[in-house]
């Protein structure tokens, strides 16, 4: 699987990309007259890949689409796709038929036989997610024009889990917060978080803990309320809150602790610069630092897109294709800190 | 004060539902054996939000009956669902429909009705699927808002959708609507 070294989503051109890395909608879809995922044999697990293949690859969603066979992917290649948020873990470690389409910027992707029988999603950079709304809903039409989809008027989308009932729309944004870490703020956004009904993960997702001080939250109702009315609502009330919360608490550190600031940023970087072995979440951790002190000016000879690079090359699975090989982990963690200090000299 | 006894042997009880209907109170206490009988209590060490469902589903009056019947279309039972989380196939929420909504709305914040888009393809037109909802959505606003005689109206004229019903003009109601899923 050929990749190039980033991430479009990880690009840096987006609107509010200080503190919202990347954002991404995704909907959950089933098709009508065929079991959930989880309760349908191997033989209508292979029928629904191949209605997918069929339906995706004739609908021109976006340019460049490729099927990936996920029984023939290597694990290697698999956890290729989960480090850049192609598929989920899940999809990724089960045992069943299985299938992505990704489009040729990786921007789109349709996961078969995850929870649900079709999760199709959308990431950019920055906080976009009015233009991914109105995207993946042109997305959604080109796949309905082909298939029945399992629906209710009461219950509207029909899904595995009643989680995700109803819309089948979840929003999340992957924030960078770590101003609110370093001033032990973060909890309060937590607390609030939850009160607003959502989900605060981390930087894999469900199941994943926050790496490098990278939050993804989500909106957790998916019922009651139209597409539209969701988004108004996470986009324009919710987030703008939480990252005037994170800049706020920015200035407040440039204002009131550079030395402490300079001081975690520098360190960071002399870590990265000197160290000869380096586990994955310390890395992330270290680079996030960076990633703050480009952003407040405070390393005004390094730029953001090389660290974001490093971001998405320290995770296993890029470490191993960059150096061409396959690694044990004492490997990985002196590849990594190679990496680092071949890159930030 | 004396423990209050099991309905059903002299062990004291452990689980108590008190119910009001239509003014009369009724109560039920259950021991740990009978009360796991019924399905209502589990062993300590369960999570909360598991005794919270089966707490819920003592609650309606069928769901004792309804929860060891399985979807008839794929066989799933309501049991195995809330061991894992996931429901069997699409008409696993008509089949799971009474025990299935207060665990929805706790889970939605309250919300128990779709609102969003539909799928053109949905087996029924557009203009009846949006017609229903607006009927819904006016529906839910004028009982929100007292407007009882309005209310009824409105039910009168959802009703009209409904198949069963002599001089009916459309297909079903939306609660009714059976479920694409056939296999």
């Amino acid at each position: 699987m050929e990749f190039a070294a980033h991430c479009p989503w990880l690009s840096d051109d987006g609107p509010d990309t200080d503190v919202v890395m990347s954002c991404r909608v995704r909907l959950a879809r089933n098709l009508a007259r065929f079991p959930f995922v989880g309760r349908a044999d191997e033989a209508q697990r292979k029928e629904l890949c191949n209605i997918a293949r069929q339906v995706v690859l004739s609908s021109n969603l976006a340019d460049g689409v490729i099927w990936v066979d996920l029984n023939h992917a290597t694990a290697r290649d698999r956890q290729l796709l989960v480090e850049r948020h192609l598929i989920s873990k899940n999809l990724a470690e089960a045992n069943i038929p299985r299938a992505v389409a990704v489009s040729g910027d990786e921007t789109l992707s349709v996961m078969v036989n995850e929870e649900d029988h079709l999760r199709m999603q959308l990431l950019a950079p920055g906080l976009r997610l009015v233009e991914l709304v109105e995207r993946i809903n042109v997305v959604d039409d080109a796949i309905e024009a082909k298939v029945d989809y399992a629906f209710s008027p009461r219950w509207g989308y029909l899904t595995a889990c009643p989680t995700n009932l109803g819309t089948g729309i979840r929003l999340s944004v992957m924030m960078h917060l770590p101003a609110l870490k370093l001033t032990s703020e973060i909890d309060r956004v937590r607390r609030a978080a939850k009160d607003l009904h959502l989900a605060v993960r981390g930087y894999y997702g469900e199941g994943s803990e926050s790496a490098g001080d990278f939050y993804q939250i989500s909106n957790q109702v998916t019922l009651g309320s139209s597409e539209q009315d969701l988004l108004r609502e996470f986009d324009q009330r919710v987030l703008p809150r939480i990252i005037e919360y994170e800049q706020h608490a920015r200035r407040m550190l440039v204002e009131d602790n550079a030395t402490l600031l300079d001081d975690r940023i520098h360190r960071a970087l002399g870590t990265l610069r000197s160290a000869r072995l380096l586990g994955a979440e310390e890395a992330m951790k270290l680079l996030s630092r960076l990633r703050l002190g480009v952003h407040l000016g405070r390393l005004p000879d390094l730029d953001i897109a090389a660290i974001n690079r490093l971001l998405l090359q320290v995770q296993p699975a890029h470490l191993q294709t960059y150096v061409a090989a396959d690694l044990n982990s004492e490997q990985l963690r002196e590849a990594r800190a190679t990496l680092m200090r071949q890159t930030l000299q | 004060m004396n423990p209050l006894k099991c309905d059903y042997c002299d062990k004291p009880a452990v689980v108590h539902e008190v119910t009001v209907k239509n003014g009369q109170k009724n109560e039920i206490h259950l021991c740990e054996e009978h009360a796991q009988e019924a399905g209502v209590a589990l062993p300590s060490h369960q999570p909360i939000n598991q005794l919270l469902t089966q707490f819920v589903i003592s609650q309606t009056s069928k769901g004792k009956a309804m929860a060891k019947k399985p979807c008839p279309t794929c066989g799933m039972t309501y049991r195995r669902f809330r061991q894992t989380g996931n429901l069997g196939c699409p008409d696993c929420y008509q089949a799971f429909e009474e025990q299935l909504a207060p665990l929805i709305r706790r889970a939605q914040n309250g919300a128990d009705r779709h609102r969003g888009k539909t799928p053109r393809r949905a087996g029924a037109s557009d203009d009846r699927q949006l017609q229903i909802r607006q009927l819904v959505r006016e529906l839910d606003e004028a009982v929100a808002d007292e407007q009882y005689e309005r209310a009824a109206q409105l039910r009168d004229r959802l009703r009209g959708f409904d198949p069963q019903s002599p001089g009916s003009k459309a297909v079903a109601e939306p609660d009714n609507e059976p479920h694409q899923s056939k296999s």
